[in-house]
Parts: structure tokens; C-alpha cells; sequence
């Protein structure tokens, strides 16, 4: 798997040799942990992700990526008997503070699911809803806003003759670009990615990675996935979680051909995971 | 032929039993469906000579006993009447118990537990309590109370009235919307709400614009069989506001009405002359039928249109 992954590795080194992969720390972990009831899913997890770069977040099953993720959101805040500890800043600002407002933090950081989760509406609608949702309510605001998030999602070619039947007639990869442009309609600064390709065919998913690629322009996006390829095509950082540790974060180049930690080599080589 | 012959010859006696079982589900579904044909058809038969124009749209003298002159106008409309406004009621409370049950309430904690309980005994309770309940609740407690407050110098809420025959069906067909409504928000995926709340949509917000207009079909089904179950309640209603006899049609919420079920009753036991008055009865039972089909056929064509709506999505 190593060998497979190097030559593609070296293409993404010369690319990151123009802008530092370190970036300027836009999303500060400090000490997380979280409990879901007594048992620790997170434990004291303190990493700084780079403005307008690609995070890639993996681990084996169960090891708290997913979590993590949803804690940058504050989706954990909907489950119940959920504890977080530590600090998660923002530009900035804790964001988990009691003086946070949640809904303009998930203005701010919008979310794409690993299950493509478009609403049984139009597919104007779709990407209108987050707009609508935040009083913008003039029609050519509106028809703009579409237009634009379903042409930087690469759907708008796809679509464009028929906005108005339902999203639910899409494919699957169709259905993924229309939830990336629902969340980019908001202008949100992060998308957060919970395995948006784990669910596509081959081609679906190239497409969806080339989108990610060109989304990176304008926003800091944070990706969890299980396909170890995908985090080395895709990403400039990479963080690799064992059972709720952060085992090492680095360079994405770094961790899949020198990893400094002996698991790290033995789950992006896959020998387990 | 010779798979059939194999059969045969291989499983005589268990051939037997599957014949028996097949054979006794089978009579079971056409004991249930003959019954109903013979309901029906006897309703039909005797009660077709017997409808009218006149009959319909007539209201009775006090003697209703006459073929000739009788007519259940009065009765249609305070049986509409009455399922209307109990439809105005129980479909909000109904709703917001089920949001609350399944949107807000922790599903482990004492006080849903008690509220899923108290919702399932609801539907096991006779129905002539129901009635004796709307007695002692709305017409002796509320009613009485509204009245004092208002300076009535007589009784105007504090007897038996329509709003207080349809309060209390309401309360009776409470489980049933409940439980279609709480049935219909389950079924709807919880993506969609996530994916609703990640664009940083409130919880109201998301109930009020993906969550609902999803379960509407399954509310409208749960309203759909409340009306069924209250068009044809008598005992509920005996004590809260049906009249043996009004002159006029009710026009006001303290008004007491005529009912077609009750009629029924009052038909087959109050008769001097049962030979007489039985086509009547007959005629009163099916336009019951009728007023029973209507009122379901447009509930059931609106729900169809909204299910329409929700497939296209425009």
C-alpha cells in the first residue's frame, strides 16, 4: 500500500512546498476530551488546523474522528449526556463558551454527512433553505446565491434545467454535490466532512475529491475519512486517531511516507485498521 | 402432473393440516368479510326506499315517528357539526403531544414514561366514561365556572352543549392522533433534521419546516381515523350535549344538537309503533354510513393531494 500511495504523495509535496502545510492556525484543540456518559471517547486531544487547508482526520473505527469533528460544530451538543472538556478555538474565540451563539457558529462551520442527506424539497430549495433560513428573502439574492454554490459545487451544469423538481431524483454523487452546495450557499469560513465519499462509486468519489481540492481556495475544510488514499490525494495535514488519542498530526506528506509514531506506520501502511 | 403427484405422494399428512390451516384463515377473512357484506347490503336494501330529498334536507316535527313527514337534517349537521370541531381540537393537541413526545422529551425520564402511559390507558378506556368525564369536567367544572365568571344570569356553558360533546371526543381520539403523528415523525430520517441543524437552523425551525411537512400524510391518517371512531360515538356524547329533540338547527357552540346515532337509538327504543318506524331507522343508519364515507373520502383526497405535493416537491 506504501508503494502505491508514494508517487501520489510526491505530487502532493510540490504542490505543498508553495503554501507552508502548517498554515496560519485557524482551529485551535486545546486539551479536548469528551465523555459520553463515564466512558472517555476523546482523551485530551490538542491539535492546530491551518486556514484554507485540508485536514484529513483518520483511525480505525470507533477511534473519536468522527466525534471530534462533530465537536467543531457543536453537533455532540444534540446527544444527550455528552460531557466536553478543553478548549476548541475559532479565529480566536473558544467557541465553547456559554455566550456562543450555536446557530451562528453553524453558520460559520457548515457540515456535509457521510449519508447524503438532501431535503425532500427542490433543488433550488435545498440550497435556498440555509439562505431562507437567514432572512434572505429578495428572489434575485436568491437565484444568485443558487446559482453560484451549485456552479463552485461543479452541479450546476448537471441541474440547471431543473432547479425546480425534486433532489431526491439525483444520483448519489449528485445528491453529495447538492449537500456541498446547500453548505457553501451559507458562506460558511470551515466545512466540516464527515466521509462524504464513503457511500460512491469510483468516479463519484474522483469528483467529489476534485471539488474538495478546489473548495480549499476558500475555505478550511476538515475531512474525516477511511480511505487512506483519499487523505494522501486530498490533504494537506493529517491527523491519525487510535481509540480517542491523537496518535500524531503532521504534514499529510509526513505521516503517510515518515510517520514518527510506529502505529501511525502500521495503520496508513495497513497492516491493521 | 408429476411434481404434483411427488407432492402428494411425499406429504399426505402434512398436505392435510396445511390444507386445514389454509383452509381456516381462509374462512376466518370471509367470516369477517361476509359479515360486513350483510351489514352493508341489509342497510342498503332496507334503507335505499326510505332516503329522500325531503328526508334529508327536512327538519322533523317533534313527532319524528311519521314516515311521511320525518326528516334527519338536524342530525346530519350536529353530527358534522360535532366531528368538525373535534377535529379543530384533538389535530393541534394531538400534534403538539406527539412533537413534545418524540422532538423534546428525553425518551427515559419519568415524566414521557408517565405521559406514553397515560396516552395508552387513554385508548383502553370505555367510552361512556369518556362521556361521564365531560360531565364532571367540562360542563359541571369548566362550563359551571365560565358561567359564574361571565355573570350568566342562566346557564349558557355550564349544561350540555356542542363544544363540550366535542371537547370530549376530542379527549376519546386523543391516542389515535397521537400515535400516527409520533409514528410518522420516527419515520422520518434523522439526517434530515442533522443536516437541517448543521446550517444552523433552531430545533423549531427544523420541526416547522423539514419535520412536519414530512409527517403531514401520517398526521392526516391519524385525523382520518379519529373522525371514523367519533362519527359513529354515541356514549360519549349522551351526557356532554345531544338533544332528544330540537326545533332548530344548532348554530351556536352552546347549542345543544341532534345527533344521527343517538337518533338511531331513540328510533329503535322510543317507537310507538316499531313496524312503522322501521324504514326510517333504516334510512337513518345508512345516511349515518354515508356521512361516516364523506367525511373520510375528504379527509382521504386531501391527504392524497398533500402526498402528491410532497412527491413532486416543487
Amino acid at each position: 500500500m506504501a508503494e502505491i500511495l508514494i508517487p501520489k504523495i510526491a505530487a502532493q509535496q510540490t504542490a505543498a512546498a508553495a503554501a507552508p502545510p502548517a498554515g496560519v492556525p485557524f482551529i485551535e484543540i486545546e486539551d479536548v476530551s469528551l465523555y459520553y456518559g463515564a466512558s472517555k471517547a476523546l482523551k485530551n486531544i490538542s491539535v492546530q488546523l491551518g486556514e484554507k487547508l485540508v485536514t484529513a482526520f483518520i483511525g480505525p473505527s470507533g477511534c473519536g474522528k468522527s466525534t471530534l469533528l462533530r465537536c467543531l460544530n457543536r453537533m455532540n451538543d444534540l446527544i444527550d449526556n455528552v460531557r466536553i472538556d478543553g478548549a476548541i478555538k475559532i479565529g480566536g474565540h473558544n467557541i465553547y463558551t456559554p455566550d456562543v451563539d450555536v446557530i451562528e457558529l453553524r453558520k460559520r462551520v457548515g457540515m456535509v454527512f457521510q449519508k447524503s442527506n438532501p431535503f425532500p424539497k427542490s433543488i433550488y430549495e435545498n440550497v435556498a433553505y440555509g439562505l431562507r433560513l437567514h432572512g434572505v428573502k429578495s428572489k434575485s439574492d436568491l437565484d444568485a446565491t443558487v446559482e453560484q454554490s451549485l456552479r463552485q459545487s461543479a452541479l450546476w451544469d448537471e441541474v440547471k434545467d431543473r432547479l425546480h423538481s425534486s433532489a431526491l431524483g439525483l444520483s448519489g454523487g449528485q445528491q453529495q454535490r447538492l449537500c456541498i452546495a446547500r453548505a457553501i450557499a451559507i458562506k460558511p469560513e470551515i466545512i466540516l466532512m464527515d466521509e462524504p465519499a464513503s457511500a460512491l462509486d469510483p468516479i463519484a468519489t474522483s469528483r467529489i475529491e476534485d471539488l474538495i481540492l478546489d473548495l480549499k481556495k476558500d475555505f478550511t475544510i476538515v475531512i474525516v475519512t477511511h480511505n487512506m488514499q483519499q487523505a494522501a490525494r486530498i490533504s494537506d495535514q493529517t491527523a491519525f486517531f487510535y481509540i480517542g488519542e491523537l496518535v500524531e498530526f503532521g504534514p499529510t506528506s509526513k505521516i503517510f511516507t515518515n510517520p514518527s509514531q510506529k502505529r501511525t506506520e502500521d495503520y496508513v501502511t495497513g497492516r491493521f485498521g | 402432473m408429476s411434481t404434483s403427484q411427488t407432492r402428494h405422494f411425499r406429504a399426505e399428512k402434512f398436505d392435510f393440516w396445511s390444507f386445514f390451516f389454509s383452509g381456516l384463515t381462509g374462512l376466518a377473512t370471509l367470516f369477517i368479510v361476509g359479515i360486513l357484506v350483510v351489514i352493508l347490503l341489509n342497510i342498503l336494501v332496507n334503507g335505499w326506499s326510505g332516503l329522500s330529498w325531503h328526508f334529508v334536507s327536512t327538519i322533523p316535527k317533534k313527532d319524528f315517528f311519521d314516515v311521511h313527514t320525518t326528516g334527519v337534517l338536524p342530525m346530519i349537521v350536529g353530527t358534522a357539526f360535532r366531528v368538525i370541531v373535534m377535529t379543530i381540537f384533538v389535530i393541534p393537541v394531538g400534534v403538539i403531544t406527539a412533537i413534545y413526545l418524540t422532538e423534546y422529551a428525553s425518551n427515559t425520564s419519568l415524566i414521557t414514561r408517565v405521559i406514553r402511559a397515560a396516552v395508552n390507558n387513554l385508548a383502553g378506556v370505555p367510552s361512556i366514561v369518556f362521556g361521564l368525564f365531560g360531565l364532571g369536567f367540562f360542563i359541571n367544572f369548566v362550563g359551571k365556572n365560565m358561567d359564574r365568571l361571565l355573570h350568566n344570569p342562566s346557564a349558557v356553558w355550564g349544561q350540555p352543549a356542542l363544544i363540550w360533546a366535542s371537547l370530549t371526543l376530542a379527549v376519546m381520539t386523543l391516542p389515535v392522533v397521537i400515535v400516527a403523528t409520533e409514528e410518522s415523525l420516527k419515520a422520518i430520517p434523522p439526517g434530515l433534521r442533522e443536516a437541517s441543524l448543521a446550517l444552523g437552523a433552531t430545533k423549531l425551525e427544523t420541526i416547522l419546516r423539514i419535520v412536519l411537512p414530512q409527517a403531514l400524510p401520517g398526521i392526516m391518517t391519524g385525523g382520518i381515523l379519529a373522525v371514523s371512531r367519533a362519527a359513529g360515538e354515541v356514549a360519549p356524547i349522551l351526557f356532554t350535549g345531544v338533544a332528544y329533540y330540537m326545533a332548530s338547527l344548532p348554530s351556536h357552540l352552546s347549542d345543544q344538537f341532534m345527533d344521527l346515532g343517538y337518533h338511531v337509538f331513540v328510533l329503535s327504543t322510543q317507537s310507538p309503533n316499531i313496524e312503522q318506524t322501521r324504514p326510517i331507522l333504516y334510512a337513518t343508519v345508512l345516511v349515518l354510513l354515508m356521512l361516516t364515507f364523506a367525511l373520510n373520502i375528504v379527509a382521504i383526497l386531501i391527504r392524497a393531494r398533500v402526498r402528491k405535493k410532497l412527491r413532486a416537491l416543487g
